[in-house]
Order: C-alpha cells, then structure tokens, then sequence
C-alpha cells in the first residue's frame, strides 16, 4: 500500500487527475490514509492562495464562480475548485449540484473541480475540505475556491479554511441582513450582492453599508474595510470589479501581515481540531471497557457522582494518549 | 454490502436533448437510496462527462439520453474512458437510460454498457442494478 500511495502521490504533483482525483477520496473515506497522504504531501503546500465563497441556498455562488474561475484563466492561475453540497441525515445519500454551473471549465487542464458532500460536518464544510485543498495546493494549483453548503447564520467554518471570503447574498431575503449580522457577517472580507438587477438591492446595499458603519473603528484599525459589490453573475456585470476585490484583498492580506495572522489562526484550530477528535476517540473506548461500566452503573446508582467518575476515568486515559 | 455514501455517481447527459427529467429523477432516487451523485446538467460532450467521471472519482455513470445519437455518444464515452484508464465494468460501472431500442442496448451490453433502462423501469430496479454493478469492481474488492 505505501507503495501504491507513493506512486500515486508522484503522478499527483505531475499533474495527473486521477491520481489527484483519488487522493482525495482517500483523504475523505479514510483517517489513517488521509494521516499518510497529509503528512507526505504537506511540505509541497503553503503556496495555494485559497478563496471561501458562501453565503445563503439559491444566492448564485456555483455561477459567480464559474465567471471567477474564467477571469482567474485569463491572468493565469491554475484554479482549483471545491464545492460541498449538504449529505442527507436521513439516508446518508448527497446530490452534488454546484458542478453543473462550471461544466464548461471541466475540460481546461488548469481547472480541478471537486464536489464534496458534508457527510455529517456542520459547518458548511467537509470535515476532509481542508485535506483535499492540501492536496490541490500541492498539485500545483495556486488559486483554490472553496464553495460552502448554502448557509444561514452560524456556518462560519470557511473562516479556518479561507484567506479570503466572499459573502454572497441577493435581495429579497427579507430579514436575511438581519440574520447575516448575527455571524456571518464578521467572517466576511468582501461582499457581493448577487442578483443585483432584482428589485431592492439598495436596501440590501444600505443596510449591509449601515451594519459596517458600525464597526467603522475596527476597519479603521485593520486598515481595510469590506467592500460591497453589486453582481449579476448571469450578465457579467459587476464580476469583474469583484474579482478586482478579491485581489485587492489578497494583496493587502498579504502587505499587512494578515495572511500569515490567519494562516497561524487555521494551524492552531486544526492541531486542535486533530487532538480533540483523538482525544474523543480514546474516551469512547475507555467508557466502552467493563471497568468503566461498572463506573457508569455507580453513577447511576447514585454512589458515584459524574464528576469523580470523569475524573477516575481521566487518570486512565493519561496512559491511553500515549499509546 | 458496500457502503453507499463512500460511493460516487456521476449522472449525465450528453449531447443535444434537453429532456433532463428522467435523468433528474434517477439522480434524485439514487440520492434517496444513499448514494453520493453528483449531476452534470445537459448537453454535455463525452469529453466533459469523462473529465467530471476523473476529477470526481466516480466509481458509476449513468447516462441518460433521448436524442436518438446513443450509438455515437455513448461508445465516445466508453472508448474515452478507456483512454483514462477506467475500463467499463472493472473501474467504473456504466449505464444508460432514456430511448434506446432493445437492438442498440444489446450492443452497447457487448460493449461494457451493465444495462440499459427504458421508460417505466422502476427506481427500485436501478437501484438494484446499480448495488451489484458496485459490487463487481475492482475497487470494492472484486
């Protein structure tokens, strides 16, 4: 197997798209292939630039994207795109629609798209998004879109993902500024009011413009203020002056001392990530062990109380973390 | 069994008819069986269909095709896949669906087609087909 994993990930950093098509899937279906793939390919990452577009289900992400990966060919790039799409609870089964507003890039050598399913993560994203951009990055593709689920409120995972992100919303939400406020719109570097030949994009404008004002001194001390940009990603209009922003923004993440600001936030929050998820695991079989039992029945029994038990099981769990 | 969510679908449609409901509707049933598709929308070439077959890692492809230009297309795609190195029936299981008269679903059989559905073939047939077609690949074990 290791054998087979080096060959594939040689062909990978030639280029070849099966090769890359199937490390992804192992990152995906397999945590200790994706342990292997990660730490072979990791000291080939870093160079990617990566962009986050989210924002709510219909705001027309999947077709501003699209326009952005053709103006990102233009000057270039060799762009990789990472779509996820919400898995059901119910029977585990996904239908991966983003792809089909970027079809006509899946035939142009410096385009991968990938459609990812959330299987179960909550946050917009795949638990495996950032395994697969790693690697996209190291193939050898420099700029990486990351489209989240449609999101609402509080799926603000594209922030440990994204150096830049692009907020997306329509008019004729309603309230939706509202509920922006509320999250979504601290994780937001640029703003773009989709759909703007629709009646009531000023409102949506002014009210975005008002929320901001708010937060003026911060901007202020950032030395960078979101800017609203009005799209019809169907006409074209307005997607370049967005794709002006987006490198007007990578150019001041990088100037300010931002980007490497973030990156440090999104290697911190995946050890994290790494360590709380292993942590989980060995408690999950400690507490399966007859010994534990028999300490959860006390506790029941009200011999025990929870935080004594916790604390016995803890003192055994030291041992297990080592392992 | 294998397991459904860790397997990809890509569902197309190639060439000029837009009639995209029965496609829509095999992907939505596939979706609700618990499978992963992912659907490329119409008029697409062989060569985009097989780029989105690579670049997702599919493992099944279905085909849905009303325009009558099925013994063109779909060898295209066959003869295509082959090129990427995903032989029909081994790395990726192929079918197809829409009209296609019993004559031409024969030979498109021989060609590494597992099957081909016509109009009234119940999703739970499909769904059957496609678990065993799953089944004899050679990433699942076969």
């Amino acid at each position: 197997m290791a054998e087979e994993l080096d060959g594939l990930i040689d062909l990978a950093l030639k280029g070849d798209k099966k090769a890359i098509a199937r490390l992804i899937t192992l990152v995906e279906n397999d945590e200790e292939k994706a342990k292997e793939v990660i730490q072979r390919v990791y000291p080939l990452t870093g160079k990617a630039y990566v962009v986050g577009v989210t924002g709510p289900p219909g705001s027309g992400k999947s077709t501003l994207l699209d326009k952005l990966i053709k103006l990102a060919r233009d000057e270039g790039h060799r762009v990789g795109v990472i779509a996820v799409d919400p898995t059901s609870p119910f029977t585990g089964g996904a239908l991966l629609g983003d792809r089909l507003r970027m079809q006509r890039h899946s035939t142009d050598p410096g385009v991968f798209i990938r459609s990812m399913a959330t299987r179960g993560a909550l946050g917009g994203l795949a638990k495996a998004t950032n395994d697969a951009i790693k690697v996209l990055d190291a193939s050898g593709y420099d700029l990486i879109f990351v489209e989240t689920v449609g999101v609402g409120q509080i799926e603000v995972d594209i922030v440990k993902t994204a150096d830049t992100v692009v907020l997306v919303t329509v008019p004729g939400l309603g309230d939706e500024v509202q509920a922006i406020k509320a999250g979504l719109m601290e994780v937001a570097d640029i703003f773009a009011i989709n759909k703007a030949d629709r009646e009531g994009v000023e409102m949506v404008y002014l009210e975005l413009k008002m929320a901001l004002e708010f937060e003026r001194d911060k901007w202020k001390e950032l030395g960078w203020e979101p800017p609203i940009v009005e799209t019809t990603a169907f006409t074209l209009r307005g997607v370049r002056p967005l794709w002006e922003a987006i490198k007007r923004h990578m150019e001041y993440m990088e100037s300010s001392g931002r980007l490497r600001e973030r990156r440090t936030f999104r290697a911190r929050e995946e050890v994290k990530t790494i360590i709380a998820s292993s942590v989980a695991k060995r408690v999950e079989e400690r507490l399966a062990e007859g010994e534990a039992k028999e300490l959860i029945d006390e506790v029941v029994e009200r011999k025990l109380d929870p935080y004594s038990a916790s604390r016995i099981v803890m003192e055994k769990l030291k041992e297990d973390l080592w392992r | 069994m294998v397991d459904r969510s860790k397997v990809r679908v890509v569902v197309a449609k190639p060439g000029l008819d837009g009639h995209d409901r029965g496609a829509k509707v095999v992907a939505r049933a596939l979706k609700e069986a618990g499978y992963e598709v992912i659907y490329t929308g119409i008029r697409q070439t062989p060569e985009q269909i097989v780029e989105t077959v690579v670049q997702e890692d599919a493992s099944v492809l279905g085909i849905s095709i009303l325009s009558g230009a099925h013994m063109v297309l779909i060898p295209k795609i066959l003869r295509l896949l082959e090129e990427k190195g995903l032989k029909p029936g081994e790395d990726v299981a192929v079918f197809a669906g829409g009209i296609i008269p019993p004559d031409d679903a024969e030979e498109l059989k021989k060609m590494g087609v597992f099957e081909v559905f016509g109009p009234g073939t119940p999703l739970k047939a499909i769904i059957e087909a496609v678990d065993k077609a799953v089944e004899n690949l050679k990433r699942f074990g076969a």
